[in-house]
């Protein structure tokens, strides 16, 4: 337990101990430039691991955000192609929207059908995928087809930081408002800790899934556009497997696959971690073919360490060497 | 008790609960007083968990009226149950193990304060319940490191929290101590006083005629009596839950009880159980006894090979062993029938023949094709020594009764041809005629030789098939009864941790 309870600062240590590690060896990777970019590479990473986190957290996955996010990203650069006077504003809303559609398909089969998420969102992943096919006809949509605003927005500045980085900031402190502080957050901690006590103490799971899985969709939606504009290009193969990216960044942050355990700070750490590792790797001219299996790697030893804080599941029946255990008082 | 009778608080008319077409619930009329301790008194299996869950909105009855305050109501869900002022401590604690002691009596409803979950009003209430109850609870503990009996103070701060009209406790006191059980009696006095209607469900009859005004006799789902316990004996209770005039005949055939077989010495777990030793001796039945949570399940699977982390000693037949997995404890000729049937006991979805003969596939050959024959003697064998109600042997066991069930998943074991067999509750939730059966066939093992740990938590079964008994409390041996020595007085005063070896 004392290892799940250092995670986020051990975790932090190790993020700041990556990127001095590689200073060290190729000095440019400190610069404020770098530095700067490697913040916003992580930013849609860290923003699809927080909702990934609160669905896992209710024991779920949600496998289909990486073609989500391709869907809505494809749609917002044909609106953007096709519609060149349409406002940025509604083109970001009508990204969201279709990523919230798509979340809520997954939480109406997952929330009220009561079906399996891995095998629903398994099977939405390729339907959306697939629909990006249908909808774009297999074709690219290129930067020079895409309004010059649509594309500078995400890397455009406000108070000397880009807008992706305020985006990923508001983002945190929502889903750090909403782990800790709502009730529907709470209420997904009691689910994943217990989903039929959770129905015995009232906590609607029909209602609280359904919410946590269109969460996870209108985020993705809201990266698909991000994704297209900073790439300047759409096209069907895009964020191809990014999903496990971000069930990887939720795992190296102490989220608990087993549900009932996630903090908003240990995903948003899992997700630089995994950034720095991605963009120090070529720095270091390690060979691309590496990054998966290094990534991997980090991967199991972050479940090692998990499965070790955890632990065998042994019940406490001797009692506790602390105090005001009311077992001990009736022995004195 | 004033003779004067406190208007109804919940009403119950003709509720029918069915399942699978076998009533759980039939016609049941129940009248609950405001400031009065109701006891809810049956047989396992009489209907009173379905009736809990039905007047807390989990199940929706098929007939009949519920009635608070005199006007009709319906609970579509828990929480509709709860808004109206009906919470429930259940049997099995409802516990998020992840989450704060204090969050486990707010959860599903904490107090929101400008768009926050105010988390030191929660805190600090909290504590003022835990001050009420005069219970020492860490508030911010994760509920995980907390004992058995700690959970339950949880659960009834939780009642407490919501201010409830009606408060039911389904078997609280099963795995308190005897401190911990009076200081429960003061609670409800409390309650009752504070006009809250108290249902108490409990099998130990001098804990109702200590706390209760008045009682409700449910027989197979059936409405058999009420009345007030001032008018009434322990026996004539007791009769009308059973139905008949009570004497449990337990089948214990004379054994020859001969060597030492199973020697535990010192053995220990970090978290679970403190310096266990016993001995079990060739045709013997050793009764393990304690209330739950008390760690005798706990030994049991350490001696199966399923714990890591254990010290001690144990011999077999004069060798020392060590079961680091279950096929190793299992091939040393130890067996154990879990307590949860269902989860850890039988494959429900196999049929019964494949079940039996599960554990001993390699014995009967690699290839399996073409020993349908074999294995089917063997499965017969079985079935028919263990009387198994079953149109055939290829039938799923999950379309049995539970009784039945038990007598696959005890056919099972057999069939491993075990020296010693480790019975952990083998009669929970069956019927009566299928416990005697298990009783008899106990009676048949030892007499075959066979040594057996008998785990139970019911004190006439206990009493009546074991040897001897040990009795476990809080993760130790608190003291060892011979047959003639047992009284149910001295054995529940042991596993309540009053009475030591010493003393």
């Amino acid at each position: 337990m004392s290892i799940l309870k250092q995670r986020e600062p051990l975790l932090a240590a190790m993020v700041v101990l990556l990127v001095v590690a590689v200073g060290l060896r190729a000095p440019a990777f400190l610069s404020a430039g770098s530095l700067a970019n490697l913040v916003t590479d992580s930013t849609l990473l860290v923003m699809l691991a927080l909702t990934q986190m609160l669905v896992i957290v209710t024991r779920g996955v949600d496998l289909s955000v990486a073609s989500n996010l391709a869907l809505s990203g494809m749609v917002a650069a044909m609106l953007g192609a096709h519609a060149p006077g349409l406002p940025l504003p509604l083109i970001v809303l009508a990204a969201v929207a279709v990523g919230l559609a798509l979340g809520v398909v997954n939480g109406w089969l997952i929330g009220y059908l009561e079906l399996p998420p891995i095998v629903v969102t398994l099977g939405t992943m390729s339907v959306y995928r697939g629909a990006v096919f249908v909808l774009s006809g297999g074709a690219w949509v290129s930067a020079h087809q895409m309004p010059a605003g649509f594309i500078a927005f995400p890397l455009d500045r406000l108070l000397g930081l880009p807008h992706l980085v305020w985006i990923a900031a508001a983002t945190l402190a929502v889903m750090a408002w909403i782990a800790r502080s709502t009730r529907f957050g709470r209420d997904l901690y009691a689910i994943g800790n217990a989903p039929q006590c959770a129905g015995y103490i009232g906590i609607p799971s029909h209602k609280r899934l359904p919410g946590t899985y269109a969460l996870s969709g209108a985020v993705a939606g809201l990266c698909g556009y991000l994704w297209v504009a900073r790439y300047a290009v759409a096209y069907t193969e895009i964020a191809y497997g990014f999903e496990f990216t971000v069930i990887a960044a939720c795992v190296i942050g102490g989220v608990s696959i087993g549900g009932g355990v996630g903090t908003v700070l240990g995903a948003m750490l899992g997700a630089l971690f995994l950034t720095v590792i991605g963009n120090a790797l070529p720095v270091l001219q390690v060979s691309p073919f590496w990054q998966s299996a290094l990534t991997g790697l980090v991967i199991l030893v972050a479940v090692l360490i998990n499965a070790r804080g955890a632990g065998r599941r042994s019940r406490q029946i001797l009692p506790l060497h602390g105090t005001g255990a009311p077992t001990e008082r009736s022995a004195a | 008790m004033p003779a004067t009778q406190a208007p109804p608080v919940l009403q119950l008319t003709g509720i029918s609960k069915r399942f699978n077409g076998i009533h759980a619930l039939n016609g049941v009329n129940i009248t609950i007083r405001a400031g009065e301790c109701m006891a809810l008194v049956g047989e396992n299996g009489a209907g009173k968990s379905t009736l809990v869950k039905t007047l807390t909105g989990i199940y929706r009855p098929d007939a009949g009226t519920l009635s608070l305050d005199g006007k009709p109501v319906t609970f579509a869900s828990p929480q509709e149950a709860m808004a109206a002022g009906i919470t429930a401590v259940h049997q099995e604690t409802v516990m998020f193990d992840e989450l704060s002691v204090a969050e486990n009596i707010y959860v599903g409803r904490q107090p929101v304060r400008g768009g926050r979950i105010d988390w030191a009003q929660i805190e600090r209430e909290a504590e003022a319940l835990f001050a009420r109850l005069e219970v020492a609870l860490p508030v911010k503990a994760r509920v995980k490191d907390l004992s058995v009996a700690q959970r339950h103070f949880v659960e009834i701060a939780r009642a407490l929290a919501q201010d409830a009209r009606v408060v039911i406790m389904d078997e609280p006191t099963a795995a308190l101590s005897q401190r911990e059980i009076r200081e429960l009696y003061r609670i409800i006095d409390q309650l009752k006083a504070a006009g809250t209607a108290v249902i108490f469900i409990s099998h130990k009859f001098d804990e109702i005629f200590a706390v209760a005004d008045c009682y409700t006799v449910l027989r197979d789902g059936q409405f058999v009596a009420e009345g007030r316990l001032a008018d009434i004996t322990e026996q004539a209770l007791v009769a009308l839950m059973v139905g008949r005039a009570v004497h449990q005949a337990y089948p214990k055939l004379d054994a020859d009880i001969g060597a030492p077989l199973l020697v535990v010495q010192n053995l220990s777990h970090p978290t679970e159980f403190d310096d266990v030793s016993f001995t079990l001796r060739r045709g013997e039945i050793l009764g393990f006894y304690g209330l739950v949570g008390a760690g005798r399940s706990e030994v049991m699977q350490a001696l199966f090979g399923l714990t890591p982390g254990v010290s001690g000693c144990v011999t077999l037949d004069g060798r020392p062993v060590t079961a680091r997995s279950p096929s190793e404890a299992i091939g040393l000729g130890i067996a154990y029938v879990p307590e949860d049937r269902q989860h850890h006991g039988a494959h429900l979805t196999m049929p019964i023949q494949h079940n039996i003969t599960l554990p001993i596939l390699s014995r009967i050959g690699f290839f399996l094709s073409g020993r349908g024959k074999q294995e089917a003697t063997i499965a017969r064998h079985f079935a028919e020594q263990l009387e198994l109600k079953a149109s055939h042997l290829t039938q799923h066991v999950a379309e049995l009764s539970g009784g039945n069930q038990q007598k696959v998943v005890l056919g099972k074991w057999l069939a491993t041809d075990p020296k010693v067999i480790i019975l952990d509750e083998p009669t929970k939730g069956i019927d009566i005629g299928s416990k005697a059966a298990v009783h008899r066939f106990i009676g048949q093992l030892v007499a075959r030789g066979l040594s057996v740990i008998l785990v139970s938590s019911e004190l006439p079964e206990v009493l009546g098939m074991a040897d001897r008994i040990v009795v476990m409390h809080h993760g130790r041996v608190q003291r060892e009864f011979l047959r003639g020595e047992a009284t149910p007085e001295s054995v529940v005063a042991a596993a309540s941790g009053l009475i030591t070896e010493a003393a």
